[in-house]
């Protein structure tokens, strides 16, 4: 595997396809350089430290307790890729690592080592381009952090959660862990245990954040694990769009990243989350994920997987007002030794809420993509309308690709559909577009783009900086 | 006499371990349209797939050369950059790939190299023109959700771009109403030079009304039993393909 530091282009005569998921393009890793490294293993006195180290309040240090407790008790999950997730080892991962003194806001007075990582990533880049405020994490804890100074004139807050709970307790305390709470399953309670850093979002009523604000989380050491937290509250009327991406470098042994996301949509709001993941080859991704919509309000998860060892990652929008609307939009990739479980939850709790889920995933060299999605209706939610689409392709006869359908549906005044679909690559689609003078690697690249298209276009254009070089670059090799 | 375009000797195919074609023997020469006609299933259409290099249809014996060059070996995109172009009788839908990017990068590996946007669209608009092709069509997913008359369009609209020394025109004609048959005949006569050939494989007549061929050959069971001018087309049509089994001795022409 090769870590092509510079970042060229690639070379469009490479074998395109060929290259998506084994030309890990982040997996180069920085010296460590770190004011705090806890030792390994997860302990009540490493709870008791980040909390200390933090300065927070006594609330949020006996939330950690509690939730390490729930986390001890609980049983690893039986379901999804047991034997993949029964390796993990918990005494192995280091827990808090704390690479430098203060989240800064001038770009310069970052620390140089993590300065560089992020330019190769092309995070202040992008943030010049397109973003109207950025926060780039490093292992624990975030390091840089801006917003654009007419949005926080409206009012709107974009900090790290860190300095959130500092700043705005009331706010915090108020929303935390109320959509997952810590007992929701085993992974959110080690995240509500150790949990460090995350972006913490809070728009005022009818303010709309126009342009997206992008959080970075970069993972460096090895057997690091990455608990961010977020919060996003949308009052009522406003709008925002966040976006995420993550890498990691290639190591030998495993990672853990173990995120936990909660979305407030207040009636009449509207967020939308985006995400692309692409965590190295080593890398445990399970994330909690999931957002409240009241009445009227909308949410839209948009949530690209193309990293990671073992994902499981299913969004949930629980519709809780009349009117409320939900969409989760998702693509997944796996390529050898990768297993991509993903889907989508959406709750109908009262009635005319819709919903669309549209999950789109490919399987290559042997690696493995699941769609596990629930669609609950509860009684008395009529008029409900609900749309699921998945489509997954298959690129040779040893990748895989699994269905988990769930519909738990207890009223009758309901419209729901269901679409799967399981292709391959077509010969007849290889040999038409080869007849037309393409090879065989640029034919594959342009129905795989094509397949991943409703996805691709949802995204911000200009947000080229990780699915652009990844897909369209990559794929496409000779975009005119 | 200058090399001929096409020449097929012996050539015996197979799918899946059945024998389709059966020796088929066959040369044109530049300035020529040829049109095979015969029932379904006598293997015209196997013709156009081997032709192309569709790796399912497996050469048993026999040689195919292209302008002299023997093609066997080839992989479909390395025939279409030689200059062998096919009109696919049932072009395939690709979702989510657009018309314009398709053709943009087909055209880019024919000629290979890119041409300017400006070029190309002015190019793609008089063409689109001629061939009764809206605009709107560009935008589109490739041949998805496309009517039998747009898809056929748009195969003689990517020939013309792509502008080959061996058009190979499978079935086009069917599935078109007469309307859309003479704008798509006419977009085939444009294509037409002294210094390509045209291979046109069809089951009817009448699409033999408004594309001339100066050779006509009659498909059964793998191979070509007889050959003729136009005339033949046109006999076919009054007195059926039984009438060639019966008065026509394939030794006559094999």
């Amino acid at each position: 595997m090769s870590a092509d530091l510079a970042f060229e282009p690639p070379s469009v005569e490479s074998s395109v396809i060929d290259d998506i998921g084994n030309d890990y393009k982040y997996g180069f890793s920085d010296k460590e350089d770190y004011i705090f490294k806890s030792g390994r293993g997860l302990t009540r006195e490493i709870v008791c430290k980040i909390s200390e180290m933090k300065k927070e309040p006594e609330w949020m240090l006996k939330f950690r307790l509690r939730a390490l407790d729930i986390f001890l008790k609980k049983p690893m999950p039986t379901w999804g890729n047991c034997g993949l997730l029964n390796d993990i080892d918990f005494d192995n991962i280091y827990y808090y690592i704390k690479p430098s003194q203060n989240s800064e806001k001038n770009w310069d007075d970052v620390p140089e080592g993590i300065k560089n990582t992020f330019d190769r990533l092309g995070i202040p880049e992008a943030e010049r381009k397109f973003l109207a405020g950025v926060t780039a994490q490093y292992e624990s804890e975030v390091v840089y952090h801006s917003i654009r100074e007419d949005l926080e004139k409206e009012g709107v807050i974009f900090l790290d959660m860190d300095s959130a709970l500092r700043e705005h307790p009331e706010i915090v305390r108020e929303h935390f862990a109320t959509v997952i709470p810590a007992a929701d399953n085993k992974f959110a309670a080690l995240n509500s245990a150790v949990w460090s850093g995350g972006s913490f979002i809070w728009v005022p009523p009818g303010v709309k954040v126009e342009i997206p604000l992008q959080a970075y989380f970069r993972i460096n050491a090895e057997n690091m694990g990455q608990f961010e937290r977020t919060l996003i509250i949308a009052e009522p009327g406003s709008f925002v769009h966040y976006i995420e991406g993550c890498t990691a470098p290639t190591y030998s042994t495993d990672s853990l990243h173990s995120a936990v996301v909660e979305l407030i949509a207040k009636p009449g709001a509207h967020i939308r989350y985006t995400t692309i993941q692409n965590w190295s080859k080593n890398v445990y991704n399970l994330v909690t994920k999931r957002a409240v919509a009241h009445e009227d309000a909308k949410v839209e998860w948009v949530d690209g997987n193309l990293g990671s060892k073992l994902t499981m990652k299913y969004p949930a929008i629980y519709l809780l007002g009349p009117r409320a609307h939900g969409e989760v939009l998702s693509i997944a990739f796996a390529g050898e030794d990768q297993h991509q479980d993903a889907g989508a939850k959406i709750v109908h709790a009262a009635p005319d809420t819709t919903s669309l889920i549209v999950s789109k995933s490919i399987s290559k060299n042997g690696g493995r993509t699941s769609y596990r999605g629930l669609i609950k209706v509860y009684p008395k939610a009529t008029g409900v309308k609900s749309s699921v689409k998945c489509d997954a392709l298959l690129m040779d006869e040893t990748s895989r690709s699994d269905t988990y359908p769930t519909m738990e549906v207890d009223e009758k005044d309901v419209n729901i559909e269901h679409e799967a679909t399981v292709s391959k690559v077509g010969e007849e689609q290889l040999f038409y577009l080869m007849s037309r003078g393409l090879t065989q690697d640029e034919a594959t690249a342009m129905i795989v783009n094509g397949f991943f298209e409703p996805f691709t276009k949802e995204l911000p254009l200009e947000y080229a900086v990780e699915l652009n070089r990844l897909i369209q670059l990559e794929m496409e090799g000779s975009v005119g | 006499m200058s090399t001929p375009i096409l020449q097929v000797k012996d050539l015996c195919v197979a799918v899946e371990d059945k024998e389709i074609l059966k020796g088929v023997n066959l040369t044109i020469n530049p300035g020529e349209i040829h049109a095979i006609m015969g029932r379904n299933g006598s293997g015209k259409s196997t013709l156009s797939y081997t032709l192309m290099g569709h790796p399912r249809y497996k050469v048993i014996s026999g040689e195919m050369l292209y302008k002299g060059q023997e093609i066997g070996e080839m992989t479909p995109d390395q025939r279409a950059k030689a200059g062998i172009g096919l009109a696919f009788q049932y072009p395939v839908a690709v979702p989510g790939v657009s018309v314009s990017n398709f053709l943009r990068q087909s055209v880019k590996s024919i000629r290979g190299k890119d041409i300017p946007v400006k070029e190309f669209r002015k190019e793609l608009k008089e063409l689109m023109g001629r061939l009764g092709v809206k605009d709107e069509f560009l935008s589109r997913y490739l041949n998805d959700g496309f009517s039998g008359g747009e898809k056929k369009r748009l195969e003689i609209l990517q020939l013309s771009l792509l502008n080959p020394g061996l058009v190979i025109l499978d079935e086009t004609d069917s599935g078109l109403d007469i309307d859309a048959l003479k704008t798509v005949s006419e977009g085939v006569n444009a294509l037409a030079t002294k210094d390509n050939a045209i291979l046109l494989i069809t089951h009817y007549q009448r699409m033999l009304d408004y594309v001339k061929p100066h050779f006509v050959h009659v498909f059964q069971d793998g191979k070509i039993v007889a050959s003729g001018d136009s005339q033949l087309a046109l006999e076919l049509e009054a007195r059926g393909y039984d009438w060639v089994t019966k008065e026509l001795s394939p030794s006559g022409v094999a």
